[in-house]
């Protein structure tokens, strides 16, 4: 009764959706304020249907009721109850409703805080966002159903993917999707203004905090990914430019691009068409890469094992989608240029590079990404483009972007000359460079990689400092500083705290592979490492080889590691659990391989690793995240607009 | 300078700084693609020497040897075979009769030594590319058979 009351809700989403959407547009064309009025409510009923939806198959995971196919794929009885609800989202069917209940969620969102947008503005923004929905509840309807019922219930659940039964995939999808399908709101802001044939500081003043929010939501998402591959794939990496990692990755350069050309645009009103495009982008890849997961064409731990019939039809939606909005484009990019100018030496001229180059990173990601697909499409073979490639063009782009970020946060704007410049940043310039070079020498061998990456963090944290210091100092009244001032030098700050985990573990970062039984000792990055058991440890759906290994440091041992080489009962298939202690200054890691034969005694093979400042690279990511939402947080963002006709008083504008 | 020379100035600046990324990007290009073959076009010697390419198929079934922390199995398209050895962790989900995917070169002595074995994340989950490999070789069979 509950999965058929789901899908019955999905149908009415589908119903209310489409009609919504069109008259919300229809009303904002004509100008028929009823219509228009459909919006807002459309909004909320929508997220309301689907949050319904959810809660059936939610419902259906927790009683185990296997009944429904996706529930009998996907659990298990002896599945600990928050992966049972957490697997909702483990597979196709389940995370395209978390699609779509981000998407109305997000929308609901819009409908509640837009009270200073026009009303035109919101119905459209609304009406293009309900018919995205629209086009991914007719995917689900007609191919993917989470809903199905099976005639033969099985008496147990297929079990959840034992990598899948960890906390990560609590938090990593949700916020992950959140990000994927924020990116739709700059979109239908985009929409909405090429509709409209105007786009003015204003609009960007109301996009912004859209934008930068979903960027925020991406950051979590991709972090949290990140770090999850690192504890639990065993292998001790962090990014592996996967293509599904590619897929996010894509709309988070394309979203920093777009945060910074909103920037400009409100500020100065220029750049209007950049930002446009940078944000039909930015939607653009994160169909791209929904696409990517399901379509089957990918080898990759995150593939989901689905149908390519699924693929053309998503496939057809993303060139529907993209193909549309570049149409509208072209066609009302003319009104909506801007005038104005800027000169050569200015802050918006550093805010275009570093767009331009982001840009770039995007596009040369994206060819390594969809190369392999389409020569395999054309049917010329079947290759694939490693990390060495990725990171060979990756590392020389993202240099120059952080050299400019420091001289565009402090060029001013408009116009700005080379000497003032120059004069403000030289100290800053040289104290990197000299502490850049030296500290190398502090950790292990020196690298000129090594003193490049140190240097540019450094550089980055100094120049803000600098600024914040003079802020305060220099300015009488600093405290009503507007919190977006702090936010982005948290942010920048941010990002120079991953540079510095990712130079120190590509640098200095050491693993081994032995052959060990009980009582040897391996030497890895200044520990020694001691085996000493390996005992059965029974779990509540699998049984668990564990080890104990002590981790030394010179004579005393500080702690005693134990990683895990797990069986769960589901499937023959073992799955390791590694064991880390974590430091601010460094990761030691230790993984269990297979049991060795041979010589009489059992011995095992392991994998152990000393990774320095990684958690850097985490909380690099946590710090950009935290400056963005100062950023979106700004008073101007919601200050209500003293209505011109004199009832201004009586509105008010609110903080 | 004048608004033109600027402006003609920033277009060749432009321009010089697409050709040179281009150039960088394609040339990392090259010298990164990793080719796969299926263990027949191995065989036929169609894989390059010196160079990582990828070999896929299924695991023959008790053609695993362990020494230590070096493994050997054969990798296979049921019509021919193509013998790998590798030093490290095998991933959790490799066994015998099971497809797999290696990454690694033929040496000198003309034997394939793996780089990398891939892991898939689900134990009833082909890798695309060994499912290409057995069905190459499953047409070559029913096209033998007709003739």
């Amino acid at each position: 009764m509950i999965p058929e009351l789901g899908h019955f809700a999905l149908i009415l989403t589908l119903l209310v959706g489409a009609a919504m959407g069109g008259l919300s547009l229809a009303g904002g064309q004509r100008g028929r304020a009823d219509w228009m009025a459909l919006a807002r409510p459309g909004a909320q009923a929508l997220f309301l249907l689907t949050g319904f939806s959810f809660l059936c198959l939610a419902y259906s995971f927790y009683v185990n009721d296997f009944s429904v196919m996706y529930v009998a794929q996907h659990s298990n009885t002896k599945l600990p109850v928050i992966y049972r609800i957490a697997a909702v989202w483990g597979g196709h069917e389940g995370s395209l409703l978390l699609w779509l209940l981000m998407l109305t969620a997000w929308m609901m969102a819009v409908s509640l805080f837009s009270s200073q947008l026009p009303e035109v503005m919101v119905s459209r923004v609304l009406g293009v966002l309900a018919l995205i929905a629209v086009g991914f509840l007719l995917f689900m309807l007609l191919t993917s159903s989470p809903f199905t019922r099976l005639t033969d219930i099985p008496a147990d659940g297929r079990d959840l993917n034992p990598l899948l039964q960890d906390p990560g995939l609590v938090f990593h999808p949700p916020m992950l999707y959140m990000g994927y399908v924020g990116m739709s709101i700059p979109f239908a802001f985009s929409i909405a203004a090429l509709l409209n044939g105007r786009l003015d500081a204003a609009w960007a003043r109301w996009t912004r905090p859209w934008a930068t929010a979903a960027w925020i939501c991406l950051t979590i998402g991709i972090a949290m990914g990140s770090w999850w591959a690192y504890y639990e794939l065993g292998w001790g990496g962090w990014w592996f430019w996967d293509p599904v990692e590619n897929a996010s990755f894509l709309p988070w350069l394309v979203g920093t691009a777009l945060m910074h050309s909103l920037a400009v645009t409100e500020k100065r009103g220029l750049f209007r068409s950049w930002t446009i495009m940078l944000s039909l982008i930015a939607f653009s890849l994160s169909l791209l890469g929904t696409f990517l997961v399901r379509s089957g064409v990918l080898t990759s731990v995150h593939a989901f094992a689905t149908d390519p019939k699924r693929g053309v039809f998503i496939l057809i939606f993303l060139v529907v989608v993209v193909g549309s909005s570049l149409l509208l484009f072209a066609a009302r990019a003319g009104k909506v240029r801007s005038g104005g100018s800027f000169a050569l030496v200015s802050r918006e001229t550093f805010l275009l590079v570093n767009n331009v180059l982001l840009t770039t990173a995007a596009a040369a990601v994206l060819l390594g990404t969809l190369y392999p697909l389409i020569i395999d499409a054309l049917n010329l073979g079947k290759l694939s483009v490693g990390p060495p490639y990725f990171n060979s063009v990756f590392a020389p782009i993202m240099t120059p972007v952080m050299f400019f970020m420091v001289i565009g946060s402090y060029a001013r704007w408009k116009s700005d000359n080379v000497k003032d410049l120059a004069k403000k940043l030289q100290p800053v310039a040289i104290t990197s460079l000299v502490l850049g070079c030296a500290l190398p020498f502090l950790a292990g061998p020196w690298s000129p990689l090594v003193a490049m990456g140190l240097s540019l963090a450094i550089w980055l944290v100094l120049a803000s400092a600098v600024q914040i210091y003079r802020q305060v100092k220099d300015t009488v009244n600093w405290r009503s500083t507007p919190i977006s001032y702090w936010g982005m030098h948290v942010a920048h700050i941010g990002v120079a705290v991953f540079v510095v985990g990712v130079t120190m573990v590509k640098g200095y970062e050491t693993e081994k592979d032995v052959r060990m039984t009980i009582g040897d000792t391996v030497e890895v990055g200044g520990y020694t490492f001691r085996l000493t058991g390996i005992t059965k440890v029974p779990g509540p759906n699998y049984n668990a080889d564990r080890g104990a290994v002590e981790l030394i440091k010179g004579d005393r041992v500080l702690k005693v590691l134990h990683p895990e080489k797990r069986t769960y009962f589901s499937s023959t298939m073992p799955m390791t659990e590694a064991a880390i202690d974590s430091g601010l200054t460094r990761d030691v890691y230790v993984s269990l391989g297979e049991k060795l034969e041979g010589d009489g005694k059992p011995a095992w093979a392991m994998r152990v690793y000393h990774k320095p400042f990684i958690v850097w690279i985490w909380f690099g990511c946590f710090f950009m995240a935290i400056g963005g939402g100062m950023a979106a947080l700004d008073k101007r963002y919601r200050r209500k607009v003293v209505a011109k006709l004199g009832l201004g008083k009586v509105k008010g504008a609110m903080a | 300078m004048k608004p033109r020379q600027k402006r003609a100035a920033i277009i060749v600046g432009g321009l010089a700084a697409v050709g040179l990324s281009a150039y960088f990007v394609l040339n990392a290009f090259q010298s990164n693609l990793v080719f796969f073959f299926t263990p027949s076009q191995v065989e036929a010697g169609d894989a390059p020497t010196n160079r990582a390419f990828r070999v896929g198929g299924m695991v023959k079934t008790g053609s695993i040897h362990r020494d230590n922390l070096t493994v050997s199995f054969i990798v296979t398209d049921t019509i021919k075979e193509v013998p790998v050895t590798y030093t490290g962790i095998l991933p959790d989900l490799f066994r015998e009769g099971k497809g797999v995917v290696a990454q690694g070169q033929i040496k000198g002595d003309g034997k394939f030594t793996a780089s990398e074995v891939l892991a898939k994340h689900d134990e009833n989950y082909m890798p695309p590319e060994a499912q290409h490999a057995l069905d190459q070789a499953a047409i070559e069979k029913a096209s033998k058979t007709l003739k």
